[in-house]
């Protein structure tokens, strides 16, 4: 245990401002998750490796002399595509089945793509500069890398783009009726095969806006999407489905929750630590759960 | 129906049957002398698999066609055989029973990285076949005792006190102050054994020891610490990206430190990936192409870089140049034992003294290298932004100047 972070009050705001730049990153990858899973009730265990997927674009853009920011336009662009792709072959035989079965779907995805990816770049952890400089608040005692910044930035912007795309466009209506209720949306002439479909794809898009994102600010390795997957998870049964503002509060509330873990019980246990609260949850709600059957009856 | 049924698997099982027996080697066929290795060749060791096989490869090519190994009046070839352990302890450890006991190789070369080592090594044990192996350094290897163990490299434990005793030196033989973070696996806890050793002997202090995580990506936390305590020196072992992730972050979040010391900078291809931010850093290594041991195979470090590159298009990292010498020890304890009787070759490899373009070598007891010292470079680039790396210690070796202490960032 290590209580340097209270010693200093500049530690506690840094570590507060990394865990909430962390946290809306988080908050853009689990807005997709929520998404998918709301319309189609599918879980994706994939999303940590479509987010690395989404790193290797930009990486490969960087490697090219393209600087990797112009990773968050053409990644999602690729993504959006592989991800009808994946519903087309695999996702849609899945969609109207229980939750089980599109875990596994899921789950074999993220395999395949693990091996993939280790197949075609190698296993070598790799990264993009983007060389955005630092900037320095209060008096030089608290770093921001700019990249840092710029990551929340995008996100934020992708995040509301979203929001408006889903409230004035056709399809995002379309998505939206589908997530309230598909048969009556069917009914009423919604093409539903052709939103779910676009919104696997647009989960896929985000995620590889994220993962242009980390590529720039931190590193990407083939076997790194597992922990993104269950950050994302989490904040969806944190904030619920269908609720933004709810899914960027409980982001950055995760983001500044491991910076506050990693300073006080070290490193080693950060994403330990947010696998023990992911526990906690789980076990909080079902609780909540039971109590509130107990009073139906 | 049925019949044809029953009849068309017994068939078939015996084809399975015949084809790996008739696959089956003996350790030495005609001229041939028949080594095994379990080589990551995919998963996450899969970089370093390809780069210890690419150096078994270029020392077998070599030797055979320098004349090959001489026993009994005869002339032998090495041969290996290979297969891919998917970066997966358990999957090493029963390749390397079939090759033992279906392939029938009785002399095995090392798989890549600690972990993988340590799952095999019980197996060779068991069977008593000497196993030469180039890439696992960490300490416990060589405290378990066994016999037919040999390792031509340092263990972790040094690779990295020496930038302690560097630290030291320049301080005037004062002692310092050290913050440490170190990955949780087997090797780099090993490393930090070593650093603790040092810390010791030189009466410093350690002000930060934090522990990285297997997936990290993120050490902002350490490094605010590092900020806040200023240490005199910042080790850091991680793997690969641990190097990355380090240095990327001290560069982005400006902080300064007198000395930073590193493992796996050459795996990291630390300044094609971070050009200048790169520079200062001091990185452990087994090997460095400038240092001036000779052999008759391949000349010197130079000549074997440059072999290499010609072959395989990339300047060698020391991973490639340990596996190559493992070859080197196998041909000359062959021939010193003039048999192939697994003990006699044993105890001619527990009697090897000698040198080799990586480095003397020459076993303890235990199984490790007790002749070859680690060497640091320093990441040194020019005006122009070209970056390279320069040994720096021991000073023997040195072929520039340690630049200490290394500049703030507001100076650069």
């Amino acid at each position: 245990m290590d209580f340097m972070v209270f010693q200093y009050p500049m530690i506690t705001v840094q570590a507060c401002l990394d865990g909430i730049l962390l946290g809306i990153l988080f908050a853009l990858i689990a807005y997709g998750m929520a998404l998918q899973w709301g319309v189609m009730n599918i879980i994706n265990i994939a999303q940590g490796d479509l987010v690395i997927l989404g790193g290797y674009i930009a990486y490969f853009m960087y490697l090219y002399g393209i600087h990797p920011a112009w990773g968050v336009i053409v990644a999602p662009v690729i993504m959006y595509f592989l991800g009808v792709l994946i519903y087309k072959l695999v996702i849609n035989k899945v969609v109207d089945r229980d939750l089980f079965i599109s875990i596994l779907a899921t789950f074999g995805i993220s395999i395949l793509f693990m091996q993939l990816m280790n197949f075609a770049f190698g296993a070598d952890v790799v990264l993009a500069n983007s060389d955005y400089g630092t900037t320095m608040l209060f008096n030089n005692n608290v770093v921001l890398p700019n990249s840092k910044l710029f990551s929340a930035f995008i996100s934020i912007l992708f995040a509301i783009c979203l929001v408006i795309y889903m409230k004035k466009s056709k399809l995002g209506r379309a998505i939206r009726a589908t997530a309230q209720n598909a048969r009556a949306a069917k009914i009423l002439g919604v093409d539903t095969e052709k939103v779910y479909a676009a919104t696997f794809g647009i989960n896929a898009a985000l995620c590889g806006v994220a993962g242009a994102l980390i590529s720039i600010t931190f590193t990407i390795h083939p076997y790194m999407g597992l922990p993104y997957t269950i950050r994302s998870f989490m904040i969806v049964i944190v904030a619920g489905l269908g609720n933004l503002p709810g899914v960027a509060m409980s982001g950055m509330g995760l983001g500044v929750f491991e910076e506050f873990a990693d300073y006080i019980l070290g490193t080693e246990f950060r994403i330990g630590s947010v696998f023990l609260l992911l526990v906690l949850i789980l076990v909080y709600r079902r609780f909540k759960l039971s109590r509130k059957r107990e009073y139906l009856k | 129906m049925r019949l044809n049924k029953i009849i068309l698997s017994f068939v078939s099982a015996l084809i399975i049957l015949f084809s790996t027996s008739v696959a089956s080697f003996a350790k030495v066929v005609g001229d041939k002398i028949i080594l095994g290795a379990a080589i990551s060749l995919t998963g996450k060791y899969s970089s370093n698999g390809v780069h210890t096989q690419n150096g078994y490869n270029m020392a077998v090519d070599r030797i055979n066609s320098m004349g090959g190994v001489k026993v009994g009046g005869k002339t032998y070839k090495f041969d290996i055989i290979y297969y891919d352990d998917e970066s997966n302890p358990k999957r090493a450890a029963q390749l390397a029973e079939r090759l033992i006991s279906q392939d029938g190789v009785e002399f095995m070369l090392g798989p890549y990285s600690s972990g993988l080592t340590k799952a095999i090594a019980p197996v060779t044990e068991k069977y008593g076949v000497p196993m030469v192996e180039a890439n696992g350094a960490s300490r416990s290897l060589f405290t378990k005792g066994y016999k037919y163990l040999f390792a031509v490299l340092a263990p972790a434990n040094l690779y990295l006190d020496v930038a302690i005793d560097l630290a030291v030196e320049k301080n005037n033989g004062k002692p310092v102050t050290v913050a440490m973070a170190f990955e949780q696996d087997a090797f780099s806890q090993d490393v930090r054994l070593g650093v603790l050793d040092a810390i010791e002997r030189t009466g410093s202090k350690k002000v930060i020891d934090d522990k990285l995580p297997k997936e990290l990506n993120d050490m902002a936390a350490t490094l605010v610490k590092v900020k806040q305590m200023k240490p005199d020196v910042l080790v850091v072992s991680g793997h690969t990206k641990g190097a990355l992730t380090a240095i990327r972050q001290i560069a982005e979040m400006k902080v300064d430190v007198p000395m930073l010391a590193m493992t796996h900078c050459d795996a990291a291809k630390l300044s094609k990936q971070h050009g200048k931010n790169s520079q200062y850093a001091l990185c452990a290594s087994q090997w460095h192409k400038t240092l001036t041991y000779k052999d008759n195979f391949f000349k010197d470090g130079m000549t074997y870089a440059a072999d290499f590159e010609k072959e395989f298009g990339y300047d060698p990292p020391y991973q490639s140049a340990e596996s190559s010498a493992a070859l080197l020890v196998f041909k000359d304890a062959f021939e010193r034992a003039d048999s192939f009787d697994q003990k006699k070759v044993r105890d001619a490899l527990a009697a090897t003294n000698m040198q080799t373009f990586y480095g003397n070598i020459k076993f303890a007891p235990g199984g490790q290298n007790v002749d070859k010292p680690m060497v640091l470079f320093q990441v040194m680039c020019d005006d122009s932004g070209k970056c390279e790396n320069k040994v720096v210690a021991p000073t023997k070796w040195a072929s520039a100047k340690l630049i200490h202490p290394v500049p703030k960032w507001s100076e650069r």
